[in-house]
């Protein structure tokens, strides 16, 4: 088969019947183990900010706020460690490993991609386009919830961190040496980590809907796709 | 006429040579420094000639003057104040009207770049600085004209630093800090509603006897005194470690001395040395009386919503609600937003699927 241009890449790529590997193992593991972190993250951040009834009992025989803050720090470990390790791999795997972290704004199909896919949303049209990385819509949501959501959480996260671990710690260095100034004071910074926590919320809310909707609805393959890496088109 | 050394000062004031070195020997303590330290801070004492602190008021309710003149460690305190109230402090000193604005003048004219300026208050900006009058003129004029002839410039209490009540919104007056209108010299923070007193003799002590500036963070407070948190150096901690909290301000928890978190304690956020340092002589601080911290050293503390919520508001979407309250309503709309497109999606899929039936399907 010769390949002419790009376009027609596309079209004979996503004939029906054509499967497409599209996210490689690293990419895929990411993705499960960032939304493992981020569940945990929520949930044990919710609990540093309201924490449960008191436990019973000799304060040195009980650490259950210890627990909840460890279990919320080792985590944003993993979180902040596996997103540097899938920045690294936007350098050095395939196109669709880069898509997350830039937006084409230049581009007018990526544009109109947008309004397709919010037609399709609000019913107006009746057959969604192909994509054989994010469709545009999904595109533009990942960038600024998990990219940019993730580069905040990680720097304002750290620099609290910063706080407790004092001069000395890198993360007080790296972090909470500017980010406090930035912000003017540390309870800011605790607002604005609590609230952009909530934006995570609402984005894996709308993401796993409109991942099974368009597992179900659309014209390839989804949920296995972030499963094996292999997107089939259909019709 | 030479200048006097701190100590010819303090003797001259009545102080024993035995009580200087105690005064020395405590310093150093109170800063932190290794016992070895007493003797060159005596040293220094001796020989130095003493620098003269000039005090001015702007905007402010005195809360830092009524702070100091409690400083724990009365030695501290009648060497500093003397070394003080020779110079000039309008609130303490004994002269008063033209005589005052005099020696203002002359202290000014004799030790040009050689004095310190403390600033207890700030000046407000708005009507040309008039809702603030110093000897007849507005006080951001004095402000900036002593400023000119000072070394360097501490800036007491919240007001001073950050601006304080006077600056909470709206800020009718445009009270502003000293730094953001005193820009090209060295400016010391201390901050607090009023500042510990022992934290301001000392500073005021670190810098007359080692003629230069404590270390100071990003934010300008210096190191040692403002390098933790409340909440790092609490002694209720043990009890937010274990999960033990009060719930309410009459509970079993509460008497029990539990931690103060759900109250609203700002411990967590706030850098000051109150749970190392204390009040009134080392005898208490507001969470050993069971109140929470309320952040009073902390930049624009009262406009960061209540003092007795943990999650506070956060007053730049135009309403108050916290983030609790705003995330679970756009979760609750976004959940509602799903289960609705869920449904008619679900429908418009059956019926097209019916279509393709009718088509012979695919
Ligand atoms: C906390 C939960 C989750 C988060 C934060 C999350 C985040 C993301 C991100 C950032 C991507 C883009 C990946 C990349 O470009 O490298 C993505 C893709 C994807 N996610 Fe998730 N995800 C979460 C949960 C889920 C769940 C539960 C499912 C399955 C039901 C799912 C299905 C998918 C699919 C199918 C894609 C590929 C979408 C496409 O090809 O356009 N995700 N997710
Ligand atoms: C998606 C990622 C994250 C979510 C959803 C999340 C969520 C939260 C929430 C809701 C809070 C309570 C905020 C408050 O009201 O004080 C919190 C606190 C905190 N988070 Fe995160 N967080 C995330 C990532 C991180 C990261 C990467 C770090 C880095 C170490 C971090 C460190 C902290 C710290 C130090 C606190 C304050 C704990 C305390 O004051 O005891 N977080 N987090
Ligand atoms: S009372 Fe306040 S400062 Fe003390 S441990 Fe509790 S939250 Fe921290």
């Amino acid at each position: 088969m010769t390949v002419k241009t790009q376009d027609d890449e596309y079209s004979a790529l996503t004939a029906a019947g054509n499967t497409v590997y599209v996210y490689e193992a690293p990419v895929r593991l990411w993705h499960w183990l960032n939304a493992l972190s981020i569940v945990i993250l929520a949930v044990t951040g919710y609990f540093i900010a309201s924490p449960p009834p008191s436990v019973a009992g000799e304060a040195s025989e009980n650490f259950l706020m210890g627990y909840i803050r460890f279990v919320h720090f080792a985590t944003a470990y993993v979180f902040t460690i596996a997103f540097l390790v899938r920045i690294y791999w936007a350098f050095v795997g395939n196109h669709h490993a880069r898509q997350m972290f830039k937006l084409p704004v230049t581009d007018p199909a990526w544009w109109s991609g947008i309004w397709q896919e919010l037609r399709w949303y609000l019913f107006i049209v009746k057959l969604p386009r192909k994509y054989i990385g994010h469709n545009p819509l999904a595109h533009l949501m990942m960038f600024f919830s998990i990219t940019l959501g993730a580069i905040f959480m990680i720097a304002t996260g750290f620099a609290l961190y910063g706080e407790g671990a004092q001069e000395g710690h890198w993360s007080h260095m790296i972090f909470t040496s500017w980010v406090i100034p930035l912000f003017g004071q540390s309870q800011d910074v605790h607002t604005w980590h609590h609230m952009i926590a909530w934006t995570f919320v609402w984005f894996v809310m709308i993401h796993v809907y409109a991942a099974i909707r368009e597992d179900i609805m659309s014209r390839q393959s989804m949920i296995s796709a972030m499963i094996s890496g292999e997107r089939t088109f259909r019709e | 006429m030479s200048i006097e050394t701190f100590y010819e000062v303090m003797r001259r004031q009545g102080i024993s040579r035995r009580s200087f070195l105690k005064f020395c020997s405590l310093t150093a303590a109170s800063l932190g420094l290794a016992p070895s330290f007493a003797p060159k801070i005596a040293h220094a004492m001796e020989t130095k000639p003493r620098t003269p602190v000039i005090w001015l008021h702007g905007l402010e309710c005195t809360c830092c003057s009524e702070s100091f003149i409690r400083s724990a460690h009365p030695l501290a305190k009648d060497v500093v104040l003397s070394m003080l109230s020779l110079d000039y402090d309008d609130t303490l000193m004994v002269a008063a009207g033209h005589q005052a604005e005099e020696i203002l003048a002359e202290i000014r004219k004799k030790y040009k770049g050689n004095f310190i300026l403390a600033v207890e208050g700030n000046p407000p900006l708005n009507e040309d600085g008039m809702f603030c009058i110093h000897g007849g003129r507005p006080f951001v004029e004095v402000l900036k004209e002593t400023a000119a002839d000072a070394k360097a410039i501490i800036s007491w209490g919240a007001c001073a630093s950050w601006g304080c009540v006077q600056a909470a919104k709206p800020n009718p007056t445009r009270a502003t800090p000293v730094h953001k209108v005193i820009t090209d010299k060295p400016i010391i923070k201390v901050p607090g509603c009023p500042p510990i007193a022992e934290v301001m003799t000392a500073v005021v002590t670190y810098m007359l006897t080692f003629d230069r500036i404590p270390e100071l963070d990003r934010q300008g407070r210096p190191k040692m005194f403002y390098g933790q948190r409340i909440h790092d150096k609490c002694y209720r901690r043990p009890h937010f470690d274990a999960g033990q909290f009060v719930e309410e301000w009459d509970d079993e928890a509460a008497r029990k001395g539990y931690c103060l978190y759900k109250m609203g304690c700002k411990g967590p956020t706030t850098y000051n040395a109150c749970s190392t340092v204390r009040w009134n002589g080392g005898v208490s601080f507001p969470i050993q009386s069971g109140h929470g911290c309320i952040g009073c050293s902390e930049d624009g503390f009262w406009d960061k919503g209540g003092f007795y919520d943990r999650v506070t508001d956060i007053k730049q979407f135009g309403v108050e609600s916290n983030a609790d309250t705003i995330g679970a309503t756009v979760a609750g709309v976004a959940g509602a937003a799903v289960v609705a497109h869920a449904a008619v999606s679900a429908l418009s899929r059956a019926r097209s699927g019916s279509n393709d039936q009718n088509n012979g399907g695919k």
